[in-house]
């Protein structure tokens, strides 16, 4: 079957998302050649400001729009009809039980997976054809539900690969040692620190990323990812594994990222946390949007109790 | 097994660990020694059985060609199968513009035939390096053998099976002679009658070539640091690590592979254009699939992404074969043997780099603090 998955390049593989167990068991491996450094819980410094001229007077307003995406896989429809949209400077919260969509909803957005139809605007142009770098570079960035870092680089490199998302230096003006180089190197590596303080994790910025703790590693894929100074900022189940307290301290950072001026889109499954931290919240399920509200009314809407209950609404 | 990369990566850090001036007067100190060696003549290292001087011109040479494959398959993670092809269009290069149908010199030649292997590096990787995985491996193993096949059909090109003989040398400069020393036992005796001239390439000493070889596998190497320590250095690293992730954080990949698939090429293409000129003759059996195969030996051996392991691993492939020649056809047998036990007890190579300690700035910290981590991680 040539043809079932829409939109994708052929040889490339089909969803990064799927579960990687390969890569996964090599991010948790100890490898014989790293210490573990004592496994403290770090302390984010949300005093640091992370804020950057791109986030800066943004125009008030609609920043991403789903426009009725439908996103077909052969048989299955992933997406049906879908359209919502972020507000500028807001957290939107993207729920739903599990295969709903949600996930498929973030490669749309950033160019992981062409939508079978409908499109998505950002900052009021369509994304089009747009690359996943092209559109990154444009403003959105992202974490992963599997954590994806670069796991045989350092926390400090991780962070460097995501602010070089907006430097140019290229072969000459490395090899040449040109002025460019040096101001791009040393603003990459200011940035870092300052991310890499922000989310509690400076004193580890020498350690391989696969040595890092579990919590530590999902932050760093946070700081990595507002390493690309994104205006919008898509976090996929960033406190997945966490426990309760870990959660809620993760919420107050999304929080106060949110406070330093940088829109988020946040999947998570936790219903009643993501009432806490959310502006608004849209609810997907079988890829269809089913509710979308303020907080308070999508905790009353029968039909997304009747989701998560996993209730069939002909029955009973 | 890990004794042998705390050895190299111990002496990496006592290194770092010295004041500016010591490294650089270390570092001249074994530079000197490192051109020295042919007129040395250390005994033990040097071969008995092949002229000293041409195996150590080919342990550059091939040195040359690892720093290149490794920026391919160390650094951005391609397969290159085929890298002998592009040794051969550079050394055919040469040979093309330099005898068979003109006489442009040398030194114009060499940088004609780099800017061919790399235009030929863009046309084989434009369209390959855009699909993933095990296509490029195959496409260029099937590139460097219709390299082979062209240069022998191409008959009024390349001379056919026949070759291209009558290369140009590199410019003389004929200054003054250096005697060599000879060995009794381990007394050193300076022999005034074998004299190596200062700079005279020719076919009757292969020194001058393998000063001419170390010479660019320094400055290639110089170069490849700068690349490596850069935000090119980081893309390549980042889409080996992992391509979709890379280019979701904005890396361009394509572009990138592409970058590095281009300038290994190139850097094959100099390799090639260095064994032309040495060689004076060449025909396309010098360009046989094996090489390549011998070329991933030395990266992979080396451990990929370690600049001075690849160097390392090549010299120590190229030089063991001709020390132990006494051995006949038992030193292939010997050499598979070494290479399969390596694969089994040490799959990362002789010295996989040592990416945790690479972000530091090894200037800052303090030599007490290194040797207790170099220890500990080892
Ligand atoms: N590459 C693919 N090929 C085929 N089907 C896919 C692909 N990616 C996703 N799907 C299907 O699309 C549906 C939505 O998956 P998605 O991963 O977006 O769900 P999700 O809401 O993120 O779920 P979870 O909460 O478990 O992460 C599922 O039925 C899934 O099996
Ligand atoms: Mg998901």
């Amino acid at each position: 079957m040539p043809d079932t998955t829409p939109g994708t390049t052929p040889g490339s593989t089909p969803d990064p998302e799927q579960h990687d167990t390969a890569k996964e068991t090599r991010g948790t491996r100890v490898d014989d050649d790293t210490v573990l450094g004592p496994d403290t819980e770090a302390t984010p410094d949300t005093s640091v400001d992370i804020s950057v001229e791109e986030v800066a007077d943004l125009p008030k307003g609609k920043m991403l729009e789903v426009e009725d995406v439908t996103l077909r896989f052969g048989g299955v429809t992933a997406l049906d009809g879908v359209s919502f949209h972020i507000n500028t400077g807001e957290i939107l919260g993207l729920i739903g039980p599990n295969g709903a969509g949600k996930t498929t909803c973030f490669n749309v957005m950033t160019g992981v997976y062409q939508p079978t139809s409908g499109g998505v605007r950002f900052m009021g142009e369509p994304l089009g054809k747009r690359q996943k770098f092209q559109i990154t570079k444009l403003g959105i960035a992202r974490t992963f539900q599997n954590i994806r870092l670069f796991h045989n680089m350092t926390a400090l490199e991780n962070v460097l690969v995501g602010a070089d998302a907006h430097h140019s230096t290229g072969m000459f003006s490395a090899l040449l040692r040109l002025p460019k180089h040096h101001a791009e190197e040393s603003e990459g590596m200011d940035r870092a620190y300052e991310l890499l303080k922000f989310m509690g994790l400076d004193k580890r910025a020498d350690e391989l990323a696969r040595n890092l703790p579990y919590g530590d590693q999902r932050r760093l894929e946070i700081a990595r990812a507002l390493a690309t100074n994104p205006k919008l900022l898509c976090l996929d189940e960033p406190a997945a594994g966490f426990n309760p307290a870990e959660k809620a301290r993760l919420m107050e950072l999304i929080q106060s990222i949110r406070d330093q001026g940088y829109t988020v889109l946040l999947i998570e499954h936790d219903m009643k946390l993501v009432m806490g931290v959310t502006d608004r919240i849209v609810v997907l399920e079988f890829g269809k949007k089913i509710a979308e509200g303020l907080p308070a009314e999508i905790q009353d809407n029968p039909a997304v109790i009747a989701a998560y209950l996993g209730v069939d609404e002909d029955a009973s | 097994m890990n004794a042998v990369s705390s050895f190299f990566h111990g002496i990496g850090d006592r290194f770092r660990a010295l004041p500016r001036w010591a490294k650089i007067v270390l570092a001249i100190a074994a530079a000197v020694i490192v051109y020295l060696l042919p007129i040395i003549n250390p005994p033990l290292i040097t071969t008995t059985d092949s002229d000293f001087g041409a195996v150590l011109f080919l342990c550059a040479l091939y040195a040359l060609v690892a720093i290149g494959l490794n920026i391919v398959i160390g650094y951005a993670g391609l397969l290159d199968l085929g890298y002998i092809g592009f040794f051969a269009i550079g050394a055919f290069t040469v040979g093309v513009l330099g005898s068979a149908h003109a006489k442009l010199p040398l030194l114009l030649c060499i940088p004609i035939a780099m800017v061919v292997t790399l235009v030929s590096g863009i046309v084989l990787g434009a369209p390959t390096l855009r699909v993933r995985g095990d296509y490029l491996a195959i496409v260029t193993l099937g590139f460097g053998e219709i390299v082979r096949l062209i240069l022998v059909n191409a008959d009024s090109l390349t001379g056919g099976s026949r070759g291209i003989s009558n290369i140009p040398t590199p410019p003389n400069l004929d200054l003054f002679g250096i005697p060599h020393l000879v060995w009794d036992g381990f007394v050193a005796k300076v022999d005034l009658s074998n004299q190596t001239r200062f700079l005279q390439f020719g076919v009757t000493d292969s020194i001058p070539y393998y000063w001419l070889a170390l010479t660019l596998v320094f400055i290639v190497l110089f170069l490849d640091w700068r690349m490596q320590n850069s935000r090119v250095g980081r893309a390549w690293e980042a889409t080996r690590e992992d391509e979709d992730a890379a280019e979701l954080m904005g890396v361009p990949t394509f572009r990138f592979k592409l970058l590095a698939f281009a300038t290994g090429a190139a850097i094959g293409g100099l390799s090639g254009a260095l064994f032309a000129t040495k060689q004076q003759f060449i025909n396309p059996d010098n360009f046989t699939i094996l090489y390549s195969v011998l070329f991933v030996a030395m990266v992979v051996v080396g451990g990929q992404g370690n600049r001075w392991g690849v160097v390392v691993a090549a010299a120590l492939l190229t030089w063991a074969p001709e020390k132990f020649r006494f051995l006949a056809d038992a030193r292939f047998l010997l050499f598979g043997l070494a290479l399969m036990a390596l694969a089994i007890f040490r799959p990362q190579g002789l010295m996989p780099p040592r990416r945790s300690v690479r972000a530091k700035k090894a200037d800052e910290v303090a030599p007490d603090q290194i040797d207790a981590e170099g220890v500990a991680r080892a």
